[in-house]
């Protein structure tokens, strides 16, 4: 494992070099562990999945990598313009000016992520004002355009977002993170707390914006089925710490583990 | 009668230092909020506390000191504030705009243009111009700091996704030096242009936020607004029913039970004027004296 996994899509794209490189990332709370010595690279193109039980770190985990928390070990490198850079010592101007181009960060509560008291265009137009957008037309083509492409019908645009249902809510969300055109995206559980169908459909948006835009993702989860059908990569954690990790259907198919042995056999069949 | 107890202009000279020093940090960063030990007076919050403490820091007995209020001398905001100075610093009142050393204004930039020598001061209820967007106070200074002010674009795409045209018309936000998003306190957007490039000193007192911010002489200041949708200093389309003004920020008063109304200038002073050099509105009385 690790050395010889580069991802298919990177080499097909022929891009060289990874866009994401963590080493030895740790971080305490207190005496406690969040989570420790966890190392991998992300290449462009790919979606890395991140499994474990609830505790086991992983959230703990894209807040370090998203910049959210401050680790308290370890490097966080980005492949920037000026080549890789730590983004745990980089300054923080720089690090938010990351955080509303380059990257995007997908919350489980849509609420978390959205403004609830502005209306979805706004909410889609917010990262591109944030990055100098001054021409009110562009700006709302461009959120007409991107409501459209997570299935939200055009003239719910002056709606606020608390009008909207919990998947609408995700979706919107999602919009507003990748109207700047971001290559590395964090997801926290998206798809929690939505019904099946809902989640299907989710699923289904997501990985067509996936494909089609090329993005590198991290994706958070306990859902299983979420990650068979999302990550090329997965990555399983237990108590801080990678356990295991390998190209999903392999990790699923074959878990070599005892833990991912337990979590592959605690998934309930329909 | 106890007066001679305070101090001139009310404050002990040690809360003047610390607010003068506060007036100094906001002159040199034009724009900035610095924070500043906001005192108890006798008056309530929301009355011009903020106003009434940059005033008497500022205070000199020479001063002819003018108090308006939604651009009148006579309403009660101005006449209580400016019989407290009369009482607390004796020093000389004025309505005049011209005559005026220094001049404490709710929500108004008088129509006259200010000179250099003269103080203007606003009295500020929310300084924070990203408050109703941000909640987080150690966001918004962060937001600050970084010049992260995509917020406050988001705010005017808001008014024209819902109305069509750029609605907020008062506390319009401002961008100071090219540097920091400022709230010019709830002036009327019309009055926006007057603080660009204005020969008098501008300061913004905010008492129960304890926020002092200034703009020095001649500062560039820019009203914000999209490409498309650019900045209007509108006011009521109308002259004014007194003095005849065609130029000048206008009240809107009723006068009957059966929509009668007319317009007059907000600033009275500056109606009066035109009023005593012999111009004439539509509304306005035959006879001498009406005013």
């Amino acid at each position: 494992m690790g050395a010889g996994e580069v991802s298919i899509c990177a080499r097909v794209k022929g891009q060289e070099g990874a866009l994401l490189q963590v080493q030895g990332l740790g971080k305490r709370y207190g005496a406690r562990i969040g989570c420790a010595d966890v190392s991998f690279d992300l290449w462009p193109g790919e979606v890395l999945g991140i499994v474990g039980e609830s505790g086991s770190g992983k959230s703990t985990l894209l807040s370090c990598l998203a910049g959210h928390l401050r680790p308290d070990a370890g490097r966080v490198m980005f492949r920037t313009d000026q080549g890789m850079r730590d983004t745990v010592a980089m300054a923080e101007p720089e690090r938010r000016r990351l955080a509303r181009t380059d990257w995007a960060f997908v919350h489980q509560h849509a609420r978390d992520g959205l403004r609830m008291g502005v209306s979805a265009g706004g909410n889609v137009g917010e990262r591109l004002m944030a990055v100098g957008a001054r021409n009110y037309g562009a700006i709302r083509g461009a959120a007409l355009d991107w409501l459209q492409r997570v299935e939200i019908a055009a003239d719910r645009i002056d709606d606020r977002p608390s009008a909207f249902s919990g998947g609408m809510q995700q979706r919107l969300q999602i919009a507003r993170n990748l109207v700047t055109g971001p290559r590395l995206v964090f997801m926290d559980e998206p798809t929690g707390g939505l019904d099946v169908s809902v989640q299907a459909r989710l699923l289904d948006l997501l990985r067509g914006l996936v494909r089609e835009m090329g993005l590198s993702v991290i994706i958070v989860t306990h859902d299983l089925a979420v990650v068979r059908l999302l990550a090329d990569r997965l990555m399983v954690m237990k108590s801080g710490r990678v356990v295991e990790q390998g190209l999903t259907d392999q990790v699923l198919d074959d878990p070599q583990h005892g833990y991912t042995q337990l979590l592959v056999s605690s998934v309930l069949q329909v | 009668m106890s007066d001679q107890a305070y101090n001139f202009a009310y404050l002990d000279e040690q809360t003047k230092r610390m607010i003068r020093r506060a007036i100094l940090k906001g002159i040199a960063v034009p724009g900035y909020q610095v924070p500043f030990a906001s005192r108890e007076m006798p008056m309530p919050y929301g009355w011009g506390t903020g106003g009434v403490q940059v005033t008497a820091a500022c205070l000199v007995p020479e001063d002819q000191l003018k108090v308006i209020d939604q651009g009148a001398d006579d309403t009660t905001n101005a006449v209580s504030i400016r019989a407290f100075f009369q009482r607390v610093a004796g020093v000389a009142v004025t309505g005049a705009t011209a005559e005026a050393t220094l001049i404490q204004t709710r929500h108004r930039i008088p129509e006259v243009p200010l000179r250099a020598g003269q103080i203007l001061v606003y009295q500020v209820p929310i300084p924070e111009p990203l408050r109703f967007l941000e909640p987080r106070e150690s966001e918004t200074r962060k937001m600050h700091e970084l010049e992260e002010y995509g917020l406050m674009h988001v705010k005017l795409y808001e008014d024209i996704a819902r109305h069509g045209a750029i609605a907020t018309s008062y506390a319009y936000p401002v961008k100071v030096e090219g540097r920091y998003v400022m709230d010019p306190s709830p002036i009327p957007k019309f009055d926006n242009p007057k603080l660009a490039g204005c020969a008098a000193i501008q300061l913004f007192g905010a008492g129960r936020e304890q926020r002092i911010y200034a703009l020095p002489p001649f500062c560039d200041v820019v009203s914000l607004d999209f490409e498309d949708h650019p900045f209007v200093a509108s006011k009521a389309d109308h002259d004014c029913d007194l003095c005849g003004a065609g130029d000048s920020y206008l009240d809107e008063v009723i006068v009957d039970d059966a929509g009668g109304r007319m317009f007059v200038c907000s600033d009275t002073d500056f109606c009066a004027s035109r009023h005593a050099a012999g111009q004439r509105g539509r509304l306005a009385p035959l006879t001498e004296g009406g005013l």
